[in-house]
């Protein structure tokens, strides 16, 4: 197990170097430079200005440099926030945006596998239907559509609930924006789950069990659940992937000061460093939790580890 | 061609696939009509009809934004923009993954493990934040967009081909032709190919909803389409500034893309219950 864990860890290391290299490259082969929209400095300026930001040496040799200092953790300085740190930045917004995303992960796995089951032990019946159209529904309207729809209803027009993030405390700030960040997920986990569940059903162990004399929500709770949420841990890295693409929306909505914000801020600011940093930092944190579910995948299921 | 007529012939039979496919037919020609036969021109601000409600007078079945530009021609613009997205994305998508899944499939051993490990690296990566990276870089444009969307688009392609072109390369009746003779790539265009065509299909139609997705998501953060040029995402945009007095300018555009979207992924779903009878339980 602990050898099935660092050759993961080994093989992670191949994809974040490719990752940072891309987008340093994407980055620098870009016409123009950081400084040009600004009024026309005088040459001794350009090229002292140059010379403070590294610009004046060769891209590989840029690029070692970003690396040395990207290991310290130091993603450079921000272009357009000039008195903070690209790290600090992130490090100021990131805390909001990882308490959004873990609730909204979380609501989507509870709600999608008891959706999905549910439709499962009810196959081809009306309520399946219903929670399947629905399931569709959910994949196929946007967050941006969601999110917005859901404050003109819920905010708006019932005031039920708060629209906004500042001047308002506590719980209910969060509602909105994690139930309109996790609705699609809740939708492509339930249909996830209502397939996997069918095929485990049908397995031979569970008509064992049946044949013992189990209750159905017996058999589900003892036998079948647990083998049926292997499809589900597995998505959990693209559910991650969507669920931050998600949040930079629902931050933008809300008016969330989380990392997303940041981010869309920073590239309509064409602040060079700080997107860099940040998609840096979201394929990192990507990668790390994808290891981490491959991690918990391998430890659950033997067959695996065997591979 | 006789693969695509037995094709048609099969699709033609599925009365899901024809009415959603219906309905986006209609959309398509109201998108592409619309804002010829409309008195309304996409750019023209009218000052003294700001925010109007939707109506049937006048054309103004859409209201107008805030700058009492008319909203129907405006959206039939997003929609054209959806539209075009869809083709030029589908096509790149297409190229790279059918290519590379049914060279890694036909190939196999090594190459195939390395392709598709490289393919799985990528899977993991959040796509869009590159596409977004590009955005910055480079000066927005159309077809830069575009192309991006569907470079990002083809992994799903490469993976279902690669699957099926495996399954293929096994079977008794490439065997025959390859003992009678057969060159590989006649092979490839005579016995692998029209096998394929089932799976693409599907699969391009379940890429459409996924460009069209990240063109809007762009355009809704103001990194897509600018303006004055416009399109569904732009448009939703507008309409959430704009919710609390006028709904419509949210609703609609709002309501037009969760239709495209949906009509797509019920279609493919309904395309996949055609070609492949196993999934149709």
């Amino acid at each position: 197990m602990l050898k099935y864990a660092l050759l993961r860890l080994l093989g992670a290391i191949p994809t974040l170097l490719l990752v940072i290299a891309l987008a340093f490259l994407m980055v620098h082969a870009a016409p123009g430079g950081p400084f040009d929209d600004e009024r026309v400095l005088p040459p001794e300026t350009a090229r002292n200005l140059a010379a403070a930001y590294h610009l004046d040496e060769s891209l590989p040799q840029q690029f070692v440099r970003y690396l040395k200092s990207l290991l310290q953790g130091d993603l450079g300085p921000s272009y357009h926030y000039r008195d903070h740190t690209v790290s600090e930045l992130i490090g100021m917004a990131f805390p909001v945006s990882l308490r959004l995303g873990a609730l909204a992960m979380l609501l989507a796995v509870v709600i999608g596998v008891a959706a999905g089951s549910f439709a499962a032990l009810r196959r081809n019946s009306l309520p399946d239907r219903v929670v399947m159209t629905l399931a569709m529904t959910g994949i196929s309207i946007p967050v941006f559509v969601i999110a917005p729809v859901l404050v003109l209803l819920l905010a708006v027009q019932l005031q039920w609930l708060p629209a906004g993030w500042s001047g308002n405390e506590g719980v209910a700030r969060f509602v909105l924006p994690v139930i309109a960040l996790a609705l699609p997920q809740v939708a492509y986990i339930a249909r996830l789950m209502r397939a996997s569940m069918i095929d485990v059903l049908a397995s031979d162990f569970v008509r064992t069990a049946r044949a013992q004399g189990l209750g159905t929500m017996a058999v589900v709770r003892y036998h079948a659940l647990k083998p049926a949420m292997l499809p589900v841990l597995s998505y959990m890295g693209p559910a991650i992937a969507a669920i931050l693409t998600g949040s930079v929306v629902v931050e933008e909505i809300f008016g969330i000061p989380g990392l997303g914000q940041l981010f869309v801020r920073g590239a309509l600011n064409r602040d060079y460093t700080l997107v860099l940093g940040i998609v840096i930092f979201y394929a990192a944190l990507v990668v790390l939790l994808n290891l981490v579910v491959d991690i918990l995948y391998g430890a659950i299921d033997p067959r695996i580890r065997q591979r | 061609m006789k693969a695509l007529a037995d094709l048609w012939r099969r699709i033609r039979q599925s009365r899901a696939v024809m009415i959603i496919g219906g309905v986006l037919v209609v959309i398509v020609l109201a998108a592409l009509i619309g804002p010829l036969v409309s008195p309304h021109d996409y750019l023209q601000t009218n000052f003294e009809q700001l925010l109007q409600s939707p109506t049937i007078s006048d054309w103004r079945f859409f209201g107008t934004d805030d700058l009492g530009r008319d909203l129907f021609v405006r959206s039939m613009l997003g929609v054209q923009v959806t539209i075009l997205v869809a083709v030029v994305a589908s096509i790149v998508s297409l190229v790279i993954g059918v290519s590379y899944g049914a060279i890694a499939g036909y190939v196999g051993g090594r190459v195939d493990a390395v392709m598709m490990r490289f393919v799985d690296t990528l899977y993991a990566l959040p796509f869009i934040f590159f596409v977004i990276l590009l955005m910055v870089a480079f000066e927005r444009n159309f077809l830069l967009i575009f192309v991006a969307i569907g470079a990002i688009n083809w992994l799903d392609m490469a993976r279902i081909v690669r699957g099926q072109t495996l399954s293929l390369r096994e079977r008794e009746f490439v065997d025959a032709a390859r003992l009678t003779g057969v060159s590989t790539l006649g092979i490839i265009r005579q016995h692998i190919a029209p096998n394929l065509i089932g799976v693409v299909i599907v699969y391009v139609t379940l890429t459409i909803p996924q460009a069209i997705l990240v063109e809007s998501f762009l355009s809704f953060l103001g990194l897509g389409i600018q303006e004055p040029n416009t399109s569904l995402g732009a448009l939703v945009d507008a309409g959430v500034n704009q919710m609390e007095g006028a709904p419509w300018t949210l609703l609609i555009p709002a309501a037009l893309l969760a239709a495209i979207l949906l009509s797509f992924n019920f279609l493919g779903d309904a395309l996949r219950d055609v070609f492949d009878s196993r999934s149709s339980r």
